[in-house]
């Protein structure tokens, strides 16, 4: 039976993963004066499922690597060996190389054998002071394998003498299968012997009281029979005598072709030893070309909780629409109000379960979060600032999407408040703080969104030296008149850095910008809030999720459009006098003080059957799209509604103004507008 | 055909003992841990348990021990999958009354061939 292995590898690179985490975490939390046991055990666990699936699954390097973490691991876990913080770092940077080499692998990519060498040294330089025994110790092991395959071969005479301890059938063993499998072997004659079967009355059944004798001819060497009776070694007594050898062979020359036979497989199989890394893991890069379909697959995990609600759910529709076609079988009028009841729970099974559905795309934040003990550790002491992250609402829940495409712009603020936020040591004890600066990460929901805060209470922004920065950079006018956020604000202008000179940390000044493109991408936006000398507060705004959005439909002669709720700030009748028309710049009104481009949606999207192509006549929708603003010109505001986002890319091809589709009511199509794509289109 | 227990923490290599022993015509059912497995066992009579030993809530070779105190488990054959360097596991596992091993890594024909053993 062939099973085909790559099937679990998914699931194996995941859970892998899963268990570098906890491993990681685990690492950091160690306390070096009082270590918990158990903390110790859970590393451990992580590391020997690693070294398990990867040996089962073939990755050869993985477990290989993996062993020697899981002995260091286990010296440690039975006391025999000190936790020492040289020894959680040397473990800490061979958690990182094997995410490096599980990556590779999951990417078919070549695995950087240099530097998992150096990982693996340093890890025996831990486990022994030299990194010569583990290999002296796994060729002795190879040997002792094959010197029981190679044995000479040839038909054989056994006398086996079994006598099995009381016991041996409370573990689950039977001597009748084993002397099956002895039968396999060759030829078996099977003689009992009844002398310790005590008298009928003293019997007790559950107990083993015979022994056998049993001679064997065949072609079978000593360890044939002896991998037979492995699992009972310690639960009977066993005698193996050869009382013929075969014709061929005679006993003296037996002992010396061992030897020789030995010697040969041996250097063998130490070369395949040391090859087997680079065949397993350096898989040719050309592979990677023929097969990105295969990364893509992305799966989830969800908490069996949400399962069963679903399925739950599901009966009551089932119900529901039992209860439905019931009525609907033989229907008269004074059915009428059974059926109402009916379609009512109808919507309402609908609606929960579109919400459970949506929920099983719910993570928790933690899974952004958990990489920061380990970025906060590692940066602190590389800038010598004494720091403590503080995180809160780890359990927020959010849409797997968003979680994937968070985690970047996190990172970047995190740095940043480290970086810049924080300050020295000695500078906070001058400025009457305490030495040990805090971090917090916070997420909670509020309405319909998300917010995540990165908050820390370092030096503040200043904001003489924003501005003077901004001028000197030439981002803004020496005369311009800014309020406090729109000074904030002018961290995230496109070139704009505070840092006098750059760390490799953070300031390379092509961040914050792209930060807030991430997070307005997301459909989220990202605020801050400063106060000198005590700290900043940086919150990031975000949708839910990304599947489903609340819209304005509109309509234009035939066609319906769907503007993001969001994105709109106004709609109103426009009109003569607020119109203006540039020369080659197309059309603009005036609202109040500001003039808008006005884009004309039938113009843009050449519908032919609009109704009003007077700008007097029909409505002009407002709309933001990243600070930018401009009014569309339409028919009509239909109703606004949740749609369900379908990707417009997967089915078609991207459409410049359009972010995606949805499906109406009535079954047709609908346009989702994006918005900044219009504001970009209205602009050339 | 015979009913199988499959108890391991790690998702990858339950399903590969599940699907293996399925495609062999087994019926398996899965637990995640030892409690589980427990629970399980305690709902459903099995013909055969396969249990990994390291996990986490309770260890295999604590559930082997916990099955053997029961009347539908005394007798019946319990495999633990371990490490070659688990020796101290397999002597700590036969006095719990594990009947065997299967030593990691293996292949799924190397467990297809233990499992036949012990169910005839």
């Amino acid at each position: 039976m062939s099973i085909d292995m790559a099937q679990f590898h998914q699931v194996f690179f995941e859970e892998s993963f899963e268990g570098l985490d906890i491993m990681e975490t685990g690492l950091l939390n160690l306390d070096m004066g009082d270590v918990d046991a158990e903390d110790i055990n859970t590393i451990f666990r992580a590391a020997h499922s690693i070294k398990g699936g990867s040996g089962t699954f073939g990755f050869t390097a993985v477990s290989d690597f993996t062993h020697v973490m899981e002995t260091l691991l286990d010296e440690m876990r039975d006391g025999r060996r000190q936790v020492t913080q040289p020894a959680v770092d040397v473990l800490l940077g061979s958690v990182d190389c094997l995410k490096e080499m599980l990556t590779a692998i999951q990417d078919e990519q070549e695995v950087d054998v240099a530097s998992v060498a150096e990982y693996k040294k340093a890890l025996e330089v831990e486990l022994n002071g030299s990194e010569s025994e583990e290999a002296v110790t796994d060729e002795s092991s190879d040997v002792s394998a094959i010197e029981s395959n190679t044995v000479n071969t040839g038909e054989k005479k056994w006398r086996i003498a079994f006598s099995p301890h009381t016991d041996l059938l409370k573990t689950g063993n039977d001597p009748v299968r084993m002397f099956r499998e002895l039968g396999s072997l060759g030829e078996l004659t099977i003689t009992v012997d009844f002398q310790g079967v005590p008298d009928f009355y003293d019997l007790d059944p559950e107990e083993c009281h015979l022994s056998w004798n049993l001679e064997l001819v065949g072609d079978v060497s000593e360890s044939d029979i002896n991998d037979i009776f492995d699992w009972v070694e310690d639960e009977c007594d066993m005698a193996i005598q050869l009382i013929s050898d075969p014709v061929e062979n005679n006993n003296s020359s037996t002992t010396e072709e061992q030897a020789i036979e030995v010697a040969p497989p041996k250097e063998v199989k130490t070369e395949s030893t040391n090859n087997a890394s680079p065949t397993n893991v350096a898989k040719p890069t050309k592979k990677t070309a023929q097969k990105p379909a295969a990364k893509t697959s992305s799966s989830i995990r969800v908490d069996t909780g949400k399962i069963d609600t679903l399925i739950n759910m599901v009966g009551e529709l089932v119900i529901t629409q039992s209860m439905l076609s019931l009525v609907g079988e033989q229907f008269e009028m004074n059915k009428l109000d059974q059926l109402k009841n009916g379609l009512s729970q109808l919507e309402r099974h609908t609606r929960e379960l579109q919400e459970s559905v949506m929920n099983i795309r719910m993570l928790p934040i933690s899974f952004v979060f958990s990489r920061f003990p380990r970025l906060v550790h590692d940066l602190s002491s590389k800038l010598d600032k004494k720091i403590e992250l503080v995180m809160v609402g780890e359990h927020t829940e959010v849409d797997k999407t968003v979680v994937e495409l968070l985690s970047d712009p996190l990172v970047h603020l995190v740095r940043n408040s480290l970086d810049h936020g924080i300050e020295m040591p000695a500078d906070r004890l001058a400025a009457g703080k305490s030495e040990t600066g805090t971090i917090t990460l916070e997420a909670y929901h509020r309405g319909g969104n998300i917010v995540i805060e990165v908050k820390d209470d370092g030096k503040g922004l200043n904001k003489e030296v924003l501005r003077a920065k901004a001028i000197e950079k030439g981002l803004i006018d020496e005369n311009t008149n800014l309020t406090d956020k729109q000074t904030y604000e002018l961290i995230f202008m496109a070139g704009f850095s505070t840092a006098e000179k750059l760390t490799d940390v953070s300031g390379r000044g092509v961040g914050m910008d792209v930060v807030r493109r991430n997070i307005q991408s997301l459909g989220g936006n990202i605020e801050i809030i400063s106060e000198l000398g005590k700290g900043s507060t940086i919150a990031i705004h975000l949708p839910l999720t990304l599947a489903i959005m609340d819209g304005q439909s509109i309509a234009v002669g035939d066609e319906r459009f769907i503007i993001p709720l969001g994105s709109i700030i106004e709609s109103i009748n426009i009109k003569e006098s607020m119109i203006n028309r540039v020369a080659g710049r197309g059309e603009t009104f005036r609202l109040r003080d500001e003039y808008l481009p006005i884009v004309r949606m039938h113009e843009i999207f050449d519908v032919k059957t609009v109704q009003a192509t007077k700008l007097t006549d029909g409505l002009v929708v407002v709309v933001d799209g990243q600070g930018m603003r401009c009014g569309l010109f339409i028919d009509d505001l239909l109703g606004q509604q949740q749609v369900v986002i379908k990707s417009l890319e997967a089915n078609y091809r991207k459409v410049e103004g359009v972010s995606g589709a949805t499906i109406l009511g009535d079954g047709s199509v609908a346009l989702i507008l994006d918005i900044p794509g219009l504001v970009r289109l209205s602009n050339q | 055909m015979a009913s199988i227990l499959a108890v391991d923490d790690s998702a990858s290599m339950r399903q590969m003992v599940s699907f293996t022993l399925k495609g062999a015509g087994y019926t398996v059912v899965e637990a995640v841990d030892g409690v589980d497995a427990l629970n399980k066992a305690k709902t459903q009579k099995f013909d055969c348990v396969v249990t990994d030993v390291n996990m986490p809530n309770k260890d295999g070779i604590t559930l082997i021990r916990d099955l053997r105190g029961l009347p539908n488990y005394k007798f019946i054959p319990m495999l633990m999958l371990t490490t070659e360097s688990g020796m101290d596991k397999k002597q700590a596992g036969k006095a719990a009354g594990a009947t065997g091993w299967i030593v990691k890594p293996f292949n799924p024909d190397q467990l297809l061939k233990t499992i036949k053993k012990v169910l005839g």
